[in-house]
């Protein structure tokens, strides 16, 4: 039993990581209709950049800061640069754009601090079981999620994004500037994936670090029904635990693969997501 | 497709093999004047055509995104390896149409699944399909060999054409021969009814199943001979190197298909090609590069991503048809004045 407890809690850590990143991508989803493979990426260059603020400092939460920051201005820049000219075209351009970039993105990390794993710092002690660590991991994920809650439903930022994403034609009509409502979108969705890489990185940092980390948010979010932000906090949640017992009982290796069965499985049986409602297409 | 009638002297699959029969006498006969370096490349070329092909018909025919082929090519080439360990009485033939069989196989699985999923879902699907596959050599390490994979050695030159023919050169013309026929195959279902049942369930699903076609069934279908590719050329690329490792398959080589298949335009075969000359030409470009300007080594690893990365940025943004497409502009182009010319003399 002891082996299962410690497995449920490392699930819940685990599982905060990917909530974070799943919001990231939801945040976006929601705004534009876009899931942002490039996500991963731009957390990513926060991350290095975190470190190397980190190490020419001494001080990680200087780097924290720096990383949050960039984080933001990279989704605003790949709003405005890459997503904004593809307004009108088919999803599969969009899908593609961020492709690249991630794939670019990831390549400049290597060309600037090598392909080797660097070590990267926990923000608190990491030993033992539920460390410190980690219960800083799941207290700032909650936080963050409530704070993006709070400011979706009871703030006027909330309303006009809300508006923008849902009715852009009535929405520019009523006064709202529609096009920055979805690049603040973008910047703040970034912040919190980069918020998620900080999190999920250590102890090691190198380009592909979070390439599971992405395809667990991506179940994460697609659980949650890609729309809908509580229910891919607890979608999450939820995979943290399942996918820690898998690593627990079956190997490390199998992690990936029983995501992959448990999102087949899930939008086999509900195409919307867990917690999404169908949506009728148009015929 | 709507060439008029007095084109077609041949029946399209007579047509084909003579293409396909012309198309292995140019590779066999460049293979003869270069040296074993660039038959190297010729033959890598070869397989990532088939890859890219396949890819093709399933991104850009049916419009269904896979970001996962690289795990096609995995399987099709531990599929290679095994067997040429396991059981090396099996003929060459053998163990490729079984490479096949078990991408196909794989292909099924995936496009049963994906039948259901669109867009964004099946995207993320076939991404944790890449990443996850290849970690399961280090989960079963006495069977697939760990991270370190499979190696082995083919001796695939019969006797007769050991002295005459070296082993590069005649892997070449396996790999280009194996290719060649698969493409006539692609091509006669790309042209076919399937073929146009998949261009329908890509423009409109709904109005494609009003008009009978089985649009679940049309979608599995495309993943089963996409996969099918991807396997084939999996298993050529473990023939060609005699190593299957983990390393080969990771999720950016799938990007890198994908990356092909927007470069040479998307559902234009003739891109698939164009495509894969380019996967094989950037790699070794970017080497000359790394060379010539003395760049360290995290930059010259990294180049060649960072090229198909901006590639796929700046075709969809800038040139949505691809390399296909600029041909296209152009035959139209010069075509046109001569029409012009045409229809003045007519007068």
């Amino acid at each position: 039993m002891q082996d299962f407890f410690d497995l449920t809690l490392g699930g819940i850590s685990a599982g905060a990581v990917y909530a974070a990143l799943g919001l990231a991508l939801v945040i976006i989803y929601r705004a534009t209709r876009v899931v942002n493979f490039a996500q991963p990426a731009l957390a990513l260059i926060s991350t290095y950049l975190a470190y190397s603020v980190t190490k020419a400092t001494g001080s990680y939460w200087l780097g924290f800061a720096v990383a949050i920051v960039a984080g933001t201005v990279l989704g605003v820049a790949t709003e405005r640069l890459l997503i904004r000219p593809l307004r009108h075209r088919s999803e599969l351009s969009s899908i593609i754009v961020t492709l690249g970039l991630l794939l670019v993105l990831q390549a400049i990390a290597g060309m600037i601090w090598s392909n080797e794993p660097l070590a990267f710092p926990y923000a608190f002690d990491f030993r033992g079981r539920f460390s410190a660590n980690d219960l800083f991991v799941v207290l700032v994920v909650l936080a963050i999620a409530a704070l993006v809650l709070v400011v979706f439903k009871y703030t006027p930022l909330g309303l006009r994004m809300r508006a923008a994403a849902f009715a852009p034609d009535v929405a520019r009509i009523l006064g709202v500037r529609v096009g920055l409502m979805l690049t603040a979108g973008w910047g703040m969705a970034a912040a919190v994936g980069s918020l998620a890489g900080l999190l999920a990185t250590p102890p090691f940092l190198f380009p592909n670090v979070l390439d599971g980390v992405f395809v667990y948010a991506l179940t994460a979010a697609v659980l949650g029904g890609l729309d809908n932000p509580l229910g891919t906090i607890a979608g999450g949640f939820v995979l943290g635990v399942g996918l820690s017992y898998v690593s627990g009982y079956f190997g490390p290796e199998m992690v990936t693969i029983a995501a992959l069965a448990i999102l087949v499985i899930v939008l086999s049986v509900r195409p919307s997501g867990l917690f999404g409602r169908a949506k009728a297409r148009r015929v | 497709m709507t060439a008029p009638e007095r084109k077609r002297v041949l029946p399209p699959l007579v047509r084909r093999v003579f293409f396909a029969l012309a198309a292995f006498a140019v590779v066999v006969l460049l293979t003869l004047v270069t040296d074993e370096f660039t038959n190297l490349r010729i033959a890598t070329i070869g397989y990532y055509l088939i890859a890219v092909a396949g890819l093709t018909l399933l991104t850009g025919l049916t419009g269904q995104v896979s970001l996962g082929h690289g795990a096609f090519m995995f399987i099709g080439a531990y599929t290679v390896a095994l067997l040429v360990n396991k059981v090396p009485s099996f003929p060459l033939w053998a163990d490729l149409l079984l490479a096949s069989a078990a991408g196909g196989l794989a292909g099924l699985l995936a496009g049963a699944a994906a039948a259901r999923l669109r867009g964004p879902y099946l995207a993320g699907a076939t991404l944790a399909l890449a990443v996850g596959l290849p970690a399961l050599t280090r989960r079963f390490p006495d069977f697939l060999g760990g991270s370190n994979g499979l190696s082995f050695t083919v001796h695939s030159r019969p006797s007769a054409v050991v002295g005459a023919v070296p082993e590069l050169r005649w892997q070449t013309w396996i790999v280009w021969l194996s290719v060649l026929i698969a493409l006539v195959l692609v091509v006669n279902i790309v042209r076919g009814r399937l073929g146009r049942d998949f261009r329908a369930v890509r423009d409109d699903e709904v109005a494609a199943s009003l008009s009978g076609i089985a649009v679940g069934r049309t979608k599995i279908l495309a993943f089963l001979v996409s996969a099918v590719c991807g396997g084939l050329a999996g298993g050529l690329q473990a023939f060609l190197l005699g190593t299957a490792a983990p390393g080969s398959f990771t999720p950016a080589l799938s990007l890198s298909l994908l990356a092909a298949v927007v470069l040479g335009g998307l559902g234009s075969l003739w891109g698939a090609l164009w495509g894969a000359v380019a996967l094989v030409y950037f790699q070794a470009w970017s080497e000359d590069l790394a060379d010539v300007l003395h760049l360290n080594t995290d930059v010259a690893n990294n180049l060649p991503l960072a090229v198909y990365g901006v590639i796929l940025i700046v075709v969809v943004l800038a040139f949505p048809r691809g390399i296909q497409g600029g041909f296209h502009r152009l035959r139209g182009l010069l075509r046109r004045p001569a029409e012009k010319k045409e229809n003045h003399e007519n007068h």
